[in-house]
């Protein structure tokens, strides 16, 4: 046997460096030295890693990538998000025409009028968590208390699931994001999910209202299975996402006074801030997975038909020839061009709500708290490690 | 500049009417992209090229002479 080749070191999940907030350092020094190249996953299969911006962009509008995980290559991240993946994909795991059709009956309730339009009553939910967050003394736990319960009723009132189920569902969402679910204990999370969205689709049948689940029903084209796949896609993307994004920038923001006394000072700062703090966290941590089904050169290296690929979100968001001093947070900056939401036709389709939501969580939290603080030293704030999407266990707060 | 919009790309994300509202919006069915003016003025300009660079689709073209 031969020494070992230094591309064969690369793994994944590689470990977080000093910063919290910053991809793995493996991966950014891939992204400086090697931006295509080899890692070895949990089972010993490869894949490669996509690291620049340009190179992830390229895959991901590129139809010689497929995010269908039953094409055989396909990569996975863990035993149980094969599980996931592999079984009654949703639409995020097929291709077009197929993905179009089933995204095309959502895309309308997400334009940005009728995302704009929920201003009002989003700002009414965070004001409404805030009151009862500060009617008891401090410290309060940020994640428990707001980060999360602000998402999740937004997006039951969207879909029209009952709130008071929250615990029900928010447990199984945590079991589906988790790197070491096995795939037991996934399988089971999600066909408790779905067997409870399928009898709330159920009753909706008898009893419609004017929400997203009722809607998918009266098309008349869909199976209660499929409504209840869509609303289950909806329901774990739209809260844990927003309610992790929402908790890492209050936390990244209060590391960074200067920062966060910027945004005090102008909020008419907040929605480039957002897009900032989406770009600086870039909290989908694992990237995003597609397989080869033709061959195709990427960043000069050729990748062919069959062989699975990792887009590192986040390094293409440090990269530093589209972002200046990239591992800066600069509320500031123009961070547009961000791949947080990934790119591509499968890029976020809640991104107009996530964006919302965390403007008027932000800005409110900033507004109402101004000497919020942590309540422990920030090096014992439990970040998620093991987990799809990056995140906070907990974020103790005072003010 | 000339603007012109392939809806057969779009994926709906809405980033061109956040970006730049004056030259594109969304239909209300399926919210995909509508251009408003294929023409836009000066003051515009820049704005569009961002809109044309951050879609996800590639839906946008702008030509400049």
């Amino acid at each position: 046997m031969t020494a070992v080749d230094p591309i064969d070191a690369l793994t994944y999940p590689a470990a977080r460096g000093g910063c919290p907030f910053a991809p793995p350092p493996a991966y950014q020094e891939a992204l400086e030295q090697r931006p295509v190249t080899r890692i070895s996953l949990w089972d010993g299969s490869r894949a490669w890693l996509v690291t620049r911006h340009e190179d992830v962009r390229a895959v991901m509008g590129d139809r010689r990538f497929s995010a269908d995980a039953r094409k055989p290559g396909f990569p996975f991240l863990s035993d149980g998000r094969r599980e996931l993946a592999a079984q009654n994909p949703s639409f995020i795991r097929m291709d077009d025409p197929e993905h179009a059709r089933f995204r095309r009956m959502l895309t309308g309730d997400f334009i940005i009028k009728r995302v704009e339009a929920l201003r009002p009553a989003i700002q009414r939910i965070v004001d409404g968590f805030l009151d009862e967050m500060t009617s008891h003394h401090p410290p309060a736990d940020l994640v428990a208390e707001f980060a999360l319960p602000v998402p999740s009723l937004v997006i039951c009132m969207l879909l029209g699931v009952p709130y008071q189920d929250h615990a029900y569902f928010q447990e199984r969402s945590r079991i589906l994001l988790r790197n070491h679910s096995t795939a037991a204990q996934v399988r089971r999370a999600r066909d408790e999910l779905s067997d409870y969205l399928q009898e709330l689709a159920k009753r909706k049948e008898l009893e419609p209202d004017e929400h997203i689940i009722s809607k998918l029903i009266a098309r008349g084209d869909l199976t209660r299975e499929e409504v209840a796949g869509m609303s289950l896609l909806l329901l774990v993307a739209g809260h844990e996402t927003t309610a992790n994004m929402t908790a890492l920038s209050t936390l990244a923001l209060l590391r960074d006074p200067a920062q966060l006394a910027r945004l005090r000072e102008d909020p008419t700062l907040i929605k480039g801030a957002v897009e900032e703090l989406l770009r600086f966290l870039s909290i989908v941590q694992g990237g995003t997975l597609r397989v080869a089904v033709e061959s195709a050169e990427i960043g000069g290296t050729t990748i062919e038909a069959g062989e699975g690929v990792i887009c590192m979100l986040s390094t293409a968001n440090r990269d530093s020839s589209v972002f200046a001093t990239p591992e800066a947070l600069d509320v500031g900056r123009d961070a547009r061009r961000h791949v947080a939401f990934g790119f591509g036709v499968h890029q976020c389709l809640g991104q107009p709500l996530a964006r919302l939501e965390l403007q008027i969580a932000l800005e409110t939290l900033i507004r109402r708290l101004p000497d919020l603080r942590l309540a422990v030293p920030f090096e014992d704030v439990r970040f998620r490690t093991d987990t799809a999407v990056h995140g906070l266990e907990e974020l103790p707060v005072t003010w | 500049m000339r603007v012109s919009v392939d809806p057969g790309r779009c994926c709906s994300s809405g980033q061109c009417v956040t970006a730049v509202p004056e030259v594109f919006d969304q239909s209300e069915d399926d919210g995909v992209v509508l251009l408003i003016q294929p023409e836009p003025p000066a003051d515009l300009r820049s704005a569009v090229r961002t809109a044309a660079a951050i879609c996800p689709g590639r839906a946008i073209t702008v030509h400049e002479p």
